[in-house]
């Protein structure tokens, strides 16, 4: 009997395969973990229980994972049939045995020198039927076997030499793969892309900078939208019912030289509504027209059904690197409210029609303009959470500002096209605080507060405990209803990731990246 | 726009070049340097080069480019292991980079005006700096290391520092007052901090370590510091040799 379980055990990995119907139905399988955020909603909230805010504190090691290089480590894990599939810097990917955290198999791949503004860095891969897909720095999307990591197909997603560069975790959809592109300090032309996921084939693209005869192209003066970045950098959600995408948009380019680029600029810090099956615009809501500070548009749409003001509603979540929390109508993109969660003085408030009014103390200039939050936002790609337990929204703030002073921009292809330089401000410590606001109204309930501006996202679970992490390395949990301190380990390197749990033997498991490594917990019972 | 970058990509891929060439230091080198700094490194090292996402640049010697050929290298193929990317840029506008990137770290040549030989012996004496402040490894670890102070800072910036320690008080040595528990005060200079813990030295150069749980308070002093001023401690013509002797200490060359 013994050996038939094991036979068994050992056998379900290799017949491993996640066809779209099983990442639809995250929800129902707990213990895996099969996309970015966890499901296409991107709640970042598990209904695993078995880790409670009365055991955290048993919470030990279970084991290390150290990847090579020194890069910050951004990934995001998956976990399915027995193994966890991370990305490595800068475009590496290895399957580690959940039972000891031993490589099965890794795809290294020799990366050129990108031009990248954030580090040579990889937050994730996607899983389809028997592939595993990633995004590399140098802007390919590859395919990879799912046993043996092997490559099925190498796709060019855009140039690098133009500083295109590819660092986002993809999002598996039905029979594609969405990929988002980063770059806009360069000056790229940003877009959306989705491939075939037998083939490799491009399926269709959507420009984030529309061109001539493309709606929105009438936002940019000239030919800005050429280098009017607009990048989609961190992996989007999706609502199976309304087959629709929903993908943040960055900053338009030059950052900072607004002049250069006249009009609202869209579809820059954007949400961003397209029709799964044919990449077609549904609907657009631009959280900051005429972008000058920097503020990216580039976090997690949460989708949340829920009740707002008396009437059941489709919503979509959005804790914006803006300074503002946004709910929108995820069907129509009707804006609904928003509400300041963090300092921010670029705009002067936020208008009925959701429309920021800005602030033009905060345009860089050459004397220098103070600007809250600077250019890495009050939010920035790390995820936010959603617990259907609490009602909470969990958003780690960063309070940090900055001085801008205008310089030229000159575009010229891989450098650097940004319109100002920066300094700090004197004097002043940046601090940062995870905040769990009423999901509904954006009020603040509580916050946990933290030394430094934070780089870590957060999990929530159904065993009422809220995970995250600090840029001095201090992996910890906290009461979800109360934001008290339960649990905490200094895991030795700095936080850059976001945290998943999964269930593997019977046992509930949580996992995060810090500094070079994953590290693993579970309880020590 | 092709042959642009058939050229850059040639740059980045290959060896080093130019690596006899002296650094362009002709005042239209340095602002054409300053105008590529200014567009493609400070959002990271800060506008005057004071560091930020970057590293500081605003230093005598850099670790990373102890020489200009260094410095070249580390602007044209970046650091592995770290944010700093590699630059397509011309051979010509590394070394403008290179030569105005220098200039960042200088003080603004200025004679000092007293006797050396005696501001060292006020130093040791009178002054009692070496409680605090180490030069060529001996001294105290209260204040700044004071080694390559010279190369640094200019003599009006160490005056005033001697008179008014709290006109610019350094990174790196913010003055924390706490109070544990069971109340005892302990003024030190913050080594280290996290959301859960506290590094000090304290007054009498001890290191010490409390988890915030210990603290009943924790006040961070930004802006003061432990340093008294010397105004009232030297005369005018004292200060001048102290500052004499702080502007010759230039480290090992």
């Amino acid at each position: 009997m013994n050996r038939l379980f094991l036979i068994l055990t050992i056998a379900a990995p290799l017949a491993a395969q996640v066809p779209y119907e099983r990442i639809l139905r995250s929800a129902q399988q707990p213990e895996n973990w099969l996309t970015y955020s966890g499901s296409y909603q991107s709640t970042r909230y598990s209904t695993l229980a078995q880790i409670t805010r009365a055991n955290v504190n048993k919470l030990k090691t279970a084991w290390i994972y150290q990847v090579r290089a020194h890069d910050k480590l951004e990934a995001s894990p998956l976990v399915f049939d027995g193994i966890m599939y991370i990305s490595e810097p800068a475009s590496d990917v290895t399957a580690l045995d959940l039972r000891t955290g031993r490589p099965v198999w890794s795809y290294r791949r020799n990366v050129p020198a990108v031009p990248v503004c954030c580090g040579r860095v990889n937050r994730g891969v996607a899983v389809l039927d028997d592939q595993l897909f990633i995004g590399t720095l140098d802007a390919h999307l590859v395919a990879l076997d799912l046993k043996t990591g092997r490559v099925r197909w190498d796709v060019e997603v855009a140039d690098y030499k133009t500083a295109n560069s590819i660092t986002a975790a993809p999002l598996a959809v039905k029979d594609k793969i969405i990929v988002g592109i980063a770059g806009a300090e360069y000056g790229i032309r940003g877009f959306l892309d989705a491939y075939d996921a037998k083939t490799g084939k491009r399926a269709w693209r959507f420009w984030t900078a529309p061109g001539p005869g493309e709606p929105g192209n009438e936002t940019w003066s000239g030919d800005s939208w050429k280098t009017g970045g607009a990048p989609t950098w961190v992996t989007g959600s999706y609502d199976p019912e309304l087959n629709l995408l929903y993908w943040g948009t960055g900053n338009p380019g030059p950052d900072y030289a607004g002049d250069l680029r006249k009009g609202d600029n869209l579809f820059s810090d954007c949400l961003i509504a397209l029709d799964a099956d044919t990449g077609k615009l549904k609907w657009h809501f631009q959280f900051t027209p005429h972008d000058v500070n920097d503020i990216d548009a580039n976090e997690i749409p949460v989708l949340v059904d829920a009740t707002f003001r008396g009437q059941p509603r489709k919503l979509v979540l959005f804790g914006n690197r803006n300074g503002f929390y946004y709910i929108l109508d995820r069907a129509t993109g009707e804006f609904l409210h928003a509400r300041q969660f963090a300092t921010q003085t670029w705009s002067k408030g936020i208008d009925e029609r959701g429309r920021p009014i800005p602030n033009p103390a905060s345009v860089p200039s050459p004397e220098g303009a103070k600007v809250y939050p600077d250019d890495d936002g009050a939010a920035n790609w790390y995820s936010p959470s959603y617990s259907p337990q609490t009602g909470l929204f969990y958003q780690n703030a960063r309070e940090k500002g900055a001085i801008y002073y205008l310089t030229e921009a000159p575009y010229i292809p891989g450098r650097m096209f940004l319109g100002a330089s920066r300094r700090a401000i004197a004097g002043e410590e940046p601090w940062g605080a995870l905040r769990a606001l009423d999901a509904l109204t954006g009020e603040k309930k509580w916050e946990f507060r933290l030394t430094t501006p934070p780089w870590s996202g957060i999990l929530s679970t159904a065993g009422a405990v809220v995970f995250s992490g600090d840029m001095e390395g201090t992996f910890f949990a906290l009461d979800a209803a109360l934001g008290k301190l339960l649990w905490r380990f200094q895991t030795g390197g700095a936080i850059y990731a976001n945290p998943i749990t999964y269930m593997s033997e019977g046992k509930q498991y949580v996992a995060i990246a810090a500094g070079s490594s994953i590290v693993v917990f579970d309880l020590d019972l | 726009m092709v042959p642009f970058l058939l050229c850059a990509c040639a740059l980045w891929g290959q060896g080093l070049t130019g690596a006899a060439s002296k650094p362009f230091s002709t005042p239209t080198d340095l602002a054409a340097g300053q105008r590529l700094y200014q567009t493609q490194c400070a959002s990271c090292h800060g506008a005057r080069g004071e560091g930020g996402r970057g590293a500081a640049l605003a230093r005598p010697r850099l670790l990373r480019a102890p020489n200009d050929q260094a410095m070249f290298n580390v602007i044209a193929y970046g650091i592995a292991d770290s944010e700093m990317p590699g630059h397509w840029f011309t051979d010509h506008e590394l070394w403008q980079l290179v030569a105005f990137v220098r200039t960042l770290g200088q003080a603004a040549p200025q004679k000092a005006v007293g006797d050396s030989a005696n501001g060292k012996n006020l130093y040791a004496g009178k002054g009692g700096c070496t409680r605090c402040h180490t030069i060529d490894g001996r001294g105290g670890a209260i204040g700044p290391d004071l080694t390559e102070i010279g190369a640094r800072r200019s003599p009006a910036y160490l005056r005033e520092s001697l008179a008014n320690p709290e006109a610019a008080v350094p990174d790196g040595f913010l003055e924390v007052q706490l109070v544990t528990r069971n109340g005892r005060r302990i003024t030190g200079v913050r080594l280290n901090e996290d959301t859960f813990s506290i590094q000090i030295r304290d007054l009498s150069g001890e290191f010490r370590s409390f988890f915030k749980s210990e603290l009943k308070e924790l006040n961070r002093m930004p802006g003061k510091s432990p340093m008294p001023s010397y105004a009232g401690v030297f005369t005018s013509s004292e200060l001048d040799d102290i500052v004499a002797y702080l502007d010759s200490l230039r480290g090992a060359q």
